[in-house]
This record gives C-alpha cells, sequence and structure tokens, in this order.
C-alpha cells in the first residue's frame, strides 16, 4: 500500500509542476518577430560588434527594420562576408551592400633581428603596461612591443606571435576583421586593410614619425622618408607625412613598383615582386 | 635574450620574505604541538603524521606535474603545512588507509580542484578531515589515551587497547544527566587540559604546546591576532552564557577553551591565510562567528566537537566578507573644516 | 623631542642611506648640456632660442605657455648646437635643446648669483618681497617642486577664493632609501632652508611652518632644530622613520592629524607641501633672483665606487655624474632616476638630470632581477601595510581584468604608488604594475566622457 501511495502522490507532484511550468511558459512568453530570429541564425553569432550594433541580434533587429524600410544595403556583415550577405539578401528579397572584405595588417616589422633589443623589459607581459613604462627593448617608441596583446584580444584564432621574430602574424583566412586588435595594441599597429584582388596588397611595414637617422638607429627596416616610393608610384597613392610614407590603400593598384626601391625595405607586399633591373655601369656600356 | 640594462616599474627593492618562508614559519611554530603529540601517542602518532604528510606532498606533486602538466610547487612547503596540520587533527589510532584516503582527498579536492594553492575557497586540512569523519566515523571517534599508547603500535591488539573518551565526549555525556558533571567519571582538570595528557587527535592534546607557536606566529607577524583572539573569544561567549545559567550541566568557558580542537583551532586553523578574511574587522566577523558556531555544535549539535565544521562554515563565508568588509581607509572621515 | 608618525599602513624596507655622510661635491659641468623643455607636471615650455644663438646661465630658453607649466632657463653658458630629442625619465623621446658649453658666464638680470660658490653665498635674512612678488620671482625662476613630482611652485601658493592655508608643511622627511640630498641640505645649507621657509610662509600668509625630518637623520635633525630658534613661526618636528612617511598626504597626517580626503588636495584640510629642496629654491630666486638651474643629487648603490651627493648642473647628462662617481660599475643592471621605491628605470645614460632627479641609484645585476611572481596566498601583509587603507590584491586583480569601474569604486584613485604592497608580498606579485594600469585607463575613461 505505501508503495502506491508514493508512487501516487510523487507522480501527482511530477504531473503538477508540468502543468505550471507549461501555464508559466505560455503566460509569460516573450513574443519576437520571427523573421528577427530567422535572420539572428544566418548570421555568424559571434557578437563582434564589427556591424556597429550591439551582436548579432543587434544587426538581425537592424535587418529586419532596414528591410520594412525597404533597404538594407548600408547593412554590412563583415565576417560573415559574401555569402552570409547573399543568403540575406535572397531572405529579404532586398540588394544587399557590397563589403570589402578586409583584413588586420600589422604595420611594423621591427622583428628581433630588424630591431634587436638594447635594454631588457622586466615586468608582467603586457604590451599595455610595457608601453606604459618606456619605448621599448629596441629603443623605437612607436615599435611592436611583443608581449602579444593582440593575441589575448583576437577571438577568431587569427593572431599569433610568432617566437622567432617576436611579431604578431594575421592568418588572412581567419580574420574577420573585427577590429579588436586595432582597439588593443597600444601602439595603433594595426590597420584594417583591404584584402585585395587575390590577396595582393602593399603596405608600409613601418609608423615611426622619427627623422631618418633616429629611426633607423632603433630598427633597420623604419621607413626613413627617403621619398624614392612617392616618386616611383604610378598612381600617387603615397602620401609622405611627418618622416613616414604611407599606402593609401584605395588609391593602390599593388603593382608592387614601390617595394625594390625602399633603401631599408620598409615596404611590404604580400606577393613576390620583380626586382629592380641591374643598373648598367657607364664603364661597361663602352666596352 | 638579456642585454644591457633591466627597465621595470618601481619597486625597485623587495622583502626577503617569499611563501616557503612563510611556510617555514607556520612548521616551526607547529613543532611544540608535535611533539607533544608525539610524546602523548608514540610510534603510532609518528606514523600517522608521517603518511599525512608524505601523502599530501605525493599527491600535490602528482597533480601538479602529470595531471596539469605544470611544474612542480611542492617547494613552497604548503603541502608540508596541509599534512601536518591534518595528522595533527586525527586520532593516532586512524587505520592507515584511512589516512591515505583522507590525505589525498584533502589536497586533490580541498586544493587542487580549486585552482591550486591560494584558490582554495576551504581549509584543505579540515575538509580531509571533515571526509574522514563522513565517512569513518566509528575510527575517526577512538581515541587513544596518551602515554598507554606511546608503544603500543609494537604490543598486540595495537593502539585500539587503549582507548578513551575525550573530555568534550564527557562535557557532552554530561548534559544529559541530572547530576550533570559531577555525574561523569574522570573528567580531566583544567591543568589536565592545559598541559596534554587527555586522548584526543594527535595535535590538540597539550594547549600550552599549541599556545607557544601561537604566540611565536604573533610576535613573527605570521598570523594577526584578531583570529584566534574573536575565535575563543566567540567560544566562551557562547558557552559562558550557557555556563552561568545552568553551571551544574554546563562546562565553564575555559574548559571548552582548553578542551578538544578549539585552540588548535584558533591558533593554526582559523588564521589558515588563504581561507580567511583580507581585512583585520572581517577576520574579527568570521573567527567570532566561528568560535559561536564551534560553541553552538558542541552544546547543541550531534557532535562533541564543533571546530572543524565551525571554521568551514565559515570559510563558505569568507568572499561575503570581503565583499561587504573594507578595511580603514585614509581619508575617510569628514574632511576637516578648512575656515572659510 | 617626541616623534610623530602616520597612522594606517607603513614598511621599513633596509635604509642603505650609505651616502649620508657624504659632503655635497659640485659635478663639473658637460661639455654639452641638454635642456629638456618638460622638467615639470603640466605643459612642456615653449622654445625661445634657436640654432646658433648665443646664451649666458639663466638665460631664458623655454618659456611657460599657460599657468600650470615652467619656465626654462639655460643652466650653462655657450652656443645652441641643435633642437633635438632625448629620451627622459618618461621612457620617451622629448625635446631637448643642445647647448655646447663655453665657460661659466651668467646673465647679468639673474643678479649677483653666479659670483658666488654655492657654499660661500653670503645668507640674506632679510625678505622684502610681499606674497604677489614671491609668487611672481617663483614663477619666473622657474621653480618646481623638488620632491619629484615637479608641480609649478608658485600655482601651489595661489590659494583659489574658499579655501584657507593654515599651516606651511616644508618636507625633510626623504623617506626612500639610498636617497640622502635632502638629509646633506639640511646639514650644509640649513640657514637657506629656513629662510626659504619664511618665504614661503609669507607667500603663503600663514602663521605656522613645520620642518619635518625623519629621525634616521640625527644630525639634520639637531643642526635644524638648533637654527630654528631663530625663526619663532617655524617648528621642526621629528618623525618615525617609517616609509612613506614623505607622502604628502601622509605627511599633514602626521604633522597635523588631519587626513585629506580621497580625491582632494592637502590645501583643502589647510595645508600646502613643499619639499626642503623647493624652500631653498624659493631662496635663491627671491633673495638672488638665481633661476632654477642646478641641485644636489645623490649618486649611490652597492656597486658603484664613489657613491656620494653631487650638486649639478641641470642639462648634465647622467652618464658625466656616474662618470664622477666611479663610473658604471662591470655588474650594473639597473639605472634608476630617483629612489628604489618610486623611481624610474632608464635604458640609457643619454638621459639628462632633469628638475626632479633626486638621485642615479646603480642596482647591480643580482639586485636588479625581480623575483618570479607566485600565487596570491591571501596573506593580506599588502592590505595592512597600504598607507591609503586600500586592497592591493583586489585592485590589481580587477585592473588586470579590465575591470576598471568596480576598481575606482572601490579607492583605485587614491593609490599613491609607494610600493609598499610590491615591495612586502611574500609571493612577489606585480602588483603597482596592474594599479597603475588601472589608473592609467580611469584616467583615459574619463577624457573620454565615459
Amino acid at each position: 500500500m505505501i508503495t502506491v501511495y508514493a508512487v501516487l502522490t510523487l507522480g501527482g507532484l511530477a504531473v503538477l509542476f508540468a502543468v505550471l511550468l507549461f501555464v508559466v511558459s505560455k503566460r509569460f512568453h516573450v513574443t519576437e518577430d520571427p523573421r528577427k530570429v530567422e535572420v539572428e541564425a544566418m548570421l555568424p553569432g559571434i557578437n563582434c560588434g564589427a556591424c556597429g550594433f550591439p551582436g548579432c541580434p543587434g544587426m538581425a533587429a537592424a535587418l529586419v527594420k532596414g528591410a520594412d524600410d525597404g533597404d538594407i544595403s548600408h547593412l554590412v556583415c563583415p565576417p560573415g562576408g559574401a555569402s552570409t550577405m547573399e543568403a540575406i539578401g535572397s531572405y529579404f528579397g532586398l540588394t544587399v551592400g557590397q563589403a570589402t572584405p578586409m583584413v588586420a595588417v600589422l604595420r611594423c616589422n621591427g622583428s628581433c633581428d630588424n630591431a634587436p633589443a638594447k635594454s631588457t623589459y622586466d615586468g608582467p607581459t603586457s604590451c599595455a603596461v610595457a608601453h606604459s613604462l618606456y619605448a621599448g627593448e629596441s629603443g623605437c617608441p612607436f615599435g611592436c612591443l611583443g608581449d602579444g596583446d593582440c593575441e589575448v584580444a583576437c577571438e577568431f584564432d587569427a593572431l599569433h606571435m610568432n617566437p622567432v621574430t617576436g611579431l604578431p602574424e594575421v592568418d588572412e583566412e581567419k580574420c574577420t576583421a573585427c577590429n579588436k586588435c586595432v582597439i588593443a595594441c597600444p601602439r595603433n599597429l594595426f590597420e584594417l586593410r583591404p584584402i585585395g584582388k587575390k590577396s595582393r596588397r602593399v603596405f608600409v611595414a613601418c609608423r615611426s614619425t622619427e627623422k631618418g637617422v633616429v629611426s633607423k638607429s632603433h630598427c633597420q627596416v623604419s621607413c626613413i622618408a627617403c621619398t624614392k616610393c612617392a616618386q616611383v608610384c604610378p598612381v600617387d597613392a603615397i602620401p609622405i607625412v611627418n618622416n613616414l610614407a604611407y599606402i593609401d590603400p584605395v588609391k593602390c593598384i599593388a603593382c608592387g613598383k614601390c617595394v625594390p626601391v625602399c633603401p631599408t625595405g620598409a615596404i611590404l607586399a604580400t606577393f613576390p615582386v620583380k626586382p629592380l633591373a641591374p643598373k648598367v655601369s657607364a664603364d661597361a656600356a663602352t666596352e | 635574450m638579456s642585454t644591457g640594462m633591466i627597465v621595470s616599474l618601481s619597486p625597485h627593492v623587495r622583502t626577503k620574505a617569499s611563501i616557503s618562508m612563510v611556510m617555514g614559519m607556520v612548521i616551526v611554530a607547529m613543532i611544540p604541538a608535535i611533539l607533544a603529540g608525539l610524546w602523548a601517542f608514540g610510534l603510532s602518532g609518528a606514523l600517522v603524521m608521517a603518511v599525512t604528510t608524505g601523502v599530501c606532498v605525493l599527491t600535490e606533486w602528482f597533480i601538479t606535474v602529470y595531471m596539469l602538466k605544470q611544474p612542480s610547487r611542492i617547494n613552497d612547503g604548503s603541502a608540508i603545512v596541509t599534512g601536518l596540520l591534518l595528522g595533527m587533527n586525527i586520532p593516532a589510532s586512524t587505520p592507515i588507509w584511512q589516512v591515505i584516503a583522507g590525505s589525498i582527498f584533502a589536497i586533490g579536492l580541498g586544493k587542487m580542484a580549486f585552482g591550486g594553492l591560494g584558490h582554495n575557497p576551504f581549509n584543505p586540512a579540515l575538509v580531509g578531515r571533515a571526509f574522514m569523519l563522513t565517512s569513518f566515523p566509528a575510527d575517526m571517534t577512538t581515541w587513544p589515551a596518551p602515554g598507554a599508547a606511546r608503544w603500543s603500535i609494537l604490543q598486540t591488539g595495537g593502539v585500539d587497547a587503549v582507548a578513551g573518551p575525550t573530555a568534550l565526549g564527557m562535557v557532552a555525556e554530561a548534559q544529559g544527566l541530572p547530576d550533570g558533571l559531577s555525574g561523569v567519571a574522570g573528567m580531566p582538570t583544567h591543568w589536565e587540559l592545559f598541559l596534554g595528557s587527555i586522548p584526543g587527535s594527535i595535535g590538540e592534546v597539550s594547549a600550552l604546546a599549541i599556545l607557544a607557536g601561537g604566540l611565536f606566529l604573533l610576535v613573527r607577524k605570521i598570523i594577526s591576532w584578531e583570529s584566534p583572539v574573536f575565535f575563543l573569544g566567540g567560544l566562551a561567549l557562547f558557552t559562558g552564557v550557557f555556563w552561568i545559567v545552568d553551571p551544574v550541566r554546563y562546562a565553564d568557558p575555559l574548559y571548552h577553551i582548553l578542551a578538544g580542537g578549539a585552540m588548535l583551532g584558533a591558533w593554526f586553523m582559523v588564521t589558515d591565510m588563504v581561507s580567511s578574511p583580507m581585512t583585520p574587522r572581517g577576520r574579527m566577523i568570521f573567527a567570532g562567528t566561528a568560535g559561536l558556531l564551534t560553541g553552538a555544535i558542541r552544546l547543541f549539535g550531534a557532535f562533541p566537537e564543533g571546530t572543524s565544521y565551525a571554521i568551514l562554515i565559515m570559510n563558505a563565508f569568507v568572499p561575503i566578507i570581503d565583499r561587504y568588509v573594507r578595511p580603514k581607509k585614509f581619508g575617510q572621515k569628514k574632511k576637516e573644516a578648512s575656515r572659510g | 623631542m617626541t616623534l610623530k608618525t602616520f597612522k594606517i599602513g607603513g614598511i621599513h624596507p633596509p635604509e642603505n642611506k650609505i651616502t649620508e655622510d657624504r659632503a655635497v661635491q659640485s659635478c663639473p659641468l658637460p661639455k654639452q648640456a641638454v635642456v629638456l623643455l618638460a622638467q615639470h607636471i603640466g605643459a612642456p615650455a615653449e622654445i625661445q632660442v634657436k640654432v646658433g644663438d648665443e646664451v649666458k646661465v639663466g638665460t631664458l630658453v623655454g618659456k611657460a605657455p599657460g599657468l600650470i607649466s615652467a619656465n626654462i632657463h639655460s643652466p650653462v653658458s655657450g652656443k645652441v648646437k641643435k633642437i633635438d630629442t632625448r629620451t627622459d625619465a618618461s621612457g620617451y623621446p622629448k625635446t631637448a635643446i643642445l647647448i655646447d658649453v663655453v665657460g661659466d658666464d651668467w646673465d647679468p638680470e639673474v643678479g649677483e648669483a653666479g659670483q658666488y660658490e654655492w657654499n660661500k653665498r653670503p645668507l640674506k635674512t632679510d625678505i622684502q618681497a610681499t606674497g604677489d612678488e614671491i609668487r611672481a620671482a617663483l614663477a619666473a625662476a622657474g621653480v618646481v617642486g623638488m620632491g619629484g613630482a615637479a608641480f609649478p611652485t608658485n600655482v601651489k601658493y595661489m590659494v583659489p577664493p574658499g579655501k584657507t592655508a593654515e599651516y606651511l608643511i616644508i618636507n625633510g622627511v626623504e623617506c626612500e632609501p639610498y636617497l640622502t640630498a635632502d638629509h646633506r641640505l639640511m646639514v650644509e645649507l640649513p640657514d637657506e632652508v629656513l629662510v626659504g621657509t619664511e618665504i614661503l610662509r609669507r607667500a603663503l600668509g600663514v602663521e605656522k611652518a613645520i620642518i619635518g625630518i625623519e629621525a634616521n637623520k640625527p644630525d639634520a635633525l639637531r643642526i635644524m632644530a638648533e637654527r630654528v630658534k631663530s625663526y619663532p613661526n617655524i617648528q621642526v618636528q621629528g618623525l618615525v622613520v617609517k616609509y612613506p612617511q614623505g607622502a604628502e598626504k601622509q605627511l599633514v597626517k602626521a604633522l597635523t592629524g588631519r587626513e585629506v580626503p580621497s580625491g582632494m588636495l592637502p590645501l583643502d584640510v589647510g595645508c600646502v607641501v613643499n619639499n626642503v629642496g623647493t624652500a631653498q629654491a624659493a631662496y635663491l630666486a627671491v633673495q638672488y633672483k638665481r633661476p632654477f638651474v642646478d641641485r644636489i643629487l645623490t649618486v649611490t648603490g652597492t656597486s658603484v665606487k664613489n657613491p656620494g651627493n653631487y650638486l649639478v648642473r641641470l642639462g648634465t647628462p647622467i652618464s658625466q655624474v656616474i662618470e664622477l662617481a666611479g663610473g658604471l660599475p662591470e655588474d650594473a643592471g639597473k639605472i634608476i632616476l630617483g629612489g628604489p621605491m618610486m623611481g624610474k628605470a632608464v635604458s640609457t645614460t643619454d638621459t639628462p638630470v632633469g628638475k626632479g632627479t633626486s638621485g642615479i641609484l646603480i642596482l647591480n645585476k643580482a639586485q636588479a632581477k625581480r623575483p618570479a611572481v607566485e600565487p596570491c596566498i591571501r596573506c593580506s601583509k599588502c592590505v595592512t601595510v597600504c598607507p591609503m587603507g586600500l586592497e592591493p590584491y583586489l585592485l590589481s586583480e580587477m585592473a588586470k581584468q579590465n575591470r576598471f569601474e568596480e576598481a575606482e569604486a572601490r579607492g583605485l584613485m587614491d593609490c599613491v604608488e609607494c610600493g609598499s604592497c610590491s615591495f612586502t608580498c611574500p609571493s612577489h606579485r606585480d602588483l603597482v604594475d596592474w594599479l597603475r594600469y588601472g589608473k592609467a585607463r580611469v584616467l583615459a575613461n574619463r577624457r573620454k566622457g565615459k
């Protein structure tokens, strides 16, 4: 008999709780636009904020609102890329914005070899702390400190410190241009630049505004503002301001002509570049 | 890759103290109590202490090096301290396999599971003891009488042959009798409790030896005075109230302080740095409440001894104590009126 | 006399005052002076000279562009060689005027200061200047606080309406281990310090001035206590040896019993604090119209061959001062500007001596390496020693986890970065590194208007 009572009591309680839960879930249900839920499912779900909205739910809400207004061409999800935007576009039956795929680029090549250490930093492994302490082991006040704040900030496993060079390396495949490394670097060395046709990019790997003589004393591959690159650029994409050359990513056609003329090797390209033709000396020509 | 000058943030000088130095001082402070325990319980006591210490150190080393794949930390001495404290908290007659189980549990679950040194919210030695008490209640409440037990490990029958009730056991029994304390035969005197010739855990028998070690730690500024004073004060307050109301059935507060694990708890367990609060006022609240709880468990709980559980319960409150209790801050008073 | 002290926290680092008996010696003039334009709190001075200009000692080479700034005067005579950059105590290159030194001619506008050796100046006790004139003279001479912070002194004596000053406090504490510059100043030029104190007292308009001196300088205490008898409005008070007694809030507390509330200044409890060196600089500025062009500093360290106290012209590269002290030791590991508790480590000896350089400490390689960081054992020693009553273990951890608002609410901005917590920690944790980082981020967030 006791068993029967026990079974009835517990069974009855179970049914009671089930009914209670059902009633509560119905009574306090939050109605959401079903489209928002569906659009959110199409987004990457990483909440990086690169779209400018608070996470993927925010972007989904903005897309639904934009669709109601008839225009979503101004909304772009960079990590999602073309495939995500096409899916969203066909869902609403509207044209989507064209995002230029971007990638994070480190504008410094002050590796342990190029910018040898002249002192030893002793403290927590944090670029922010080292930056507030002094210019750094190489002496260049603009150069990479090598403690990996950027690696910690990247949530896509796209940044890794190279133990030999002491510099971070960006994995182009994994980088979503979410901007977190740009914010994390206390020296503002990262820049989001367009990936370029067939991943061809050219950039000046230096941010030092020190006079050429001074910056060269810290780092072999610093920009000395000799202006040779600006002179050879066919599309006038290289302004030189404050002892520093900068390649405008919009104008640059990635021809690679500036790379070999740079005397210090401060300009880097992501593709092999034709070296300069060897100069023929006047004596040789008369032979 | 060290070249040139070292550049770091100030301060550029540091104290010579280190974790191993702190642990070393605690071990030195425990020596009188350990010696008193070994004198009372002889080889069986020595064996139990050796097993707790050895197994605790081995467990920490194994978990750190093989499971977590990190460099070994046993050099800092904290595992040795836990082992010694655990040994001091259990009877000398505890079967060795139980001692091993307790030690592994104390370090494994009481310390390493939380992240190792500095991360455990509960006192690891007490965690081990609580585990053993719950799992092996009979063996953990059999107390060999000192002296007689000294060489008993070599005799037939071993140390079990000379078991006896502890002072607190007698106090608990007295509460239920109409005659109260006078109805219990053979209760130790205050002096016997102070000097240490009564049954109990290995380390708790001599209040004098514990006090010597505790005062050493106080003078060397390893522990601060709030914890032991407020713990004993809380205990004395709770038991004192009942003793004043009914001195026939309840033992006096001094008896309670000297009996059982109260002295050991006050000077070595409640002062464990990792599991106690970070501010003086916080320690007063923590230790005082633990003392009151100890009294409550002793007088009204199912166990004659309440120190371990009281401290463990209060360990759980340490994070919230630290959150709300702040140290005395400079410039907190209303600013002096500067006329005009 | 009974010694006073502050109540909360404090530590006793080894004093190492190995240079306390070494009399001050003059450092020879450098071949080239490196005059930084930012040697003070506030905006850098604006350059007044160009390459090729001839300057004399005391010529104005940098002009204060606003109130919170200071004039910079040439510390040498010669020709401006170049306007360049040099790394200063901040660790970053800053604008500096390089002057090739020729002779030692003083600008006639700065009075008779150049005629006398520093220890043979006649004492001018008669103070004619009014409060306003004193403030003007301090500003003209570019006098800034010499205790290390280098705040423009004349600004400290402009009491805003609504606030009242009751005490002038002169800091003769020098609580940092190793440093003895203030000690020697009080022993060798006590009267200049006392007249300077009188001048500052007049500028502030208060009845009482107190000079606080730590008890580990018994000769300075004795001499000052003796000489002060001629100055009825100045009092000398001995202090218990405890770091950081020289921190201004702790000094105010010890001498007057008043606690400066969080986020406020000593003036809010009626006090103004200045270093003994600043008092002497005020004397020179007002009585001799002498601009701030040199200072006493201690070169010290157990490996240094000839440690001592030297009177150095500003702009002298520290390499030269170190040469005077026997050269950089073979086993040198760290070069610190200031003392071991709050000084700045520098990577190069090109750095020049500035207005706030109170000492050059050289630690050998064994002393320089920090011990490895171990887990926090919650011993609460950092809480016990913090003179501001904070919880360094908690605040540094919050800063590390970027929880800046919480840390600010828990008192992070009251931290004076004295280093007592890091010094005491048995786990050698880098508490001050993270506290400083947290404070910088809180300030940056405030500027952004968060």
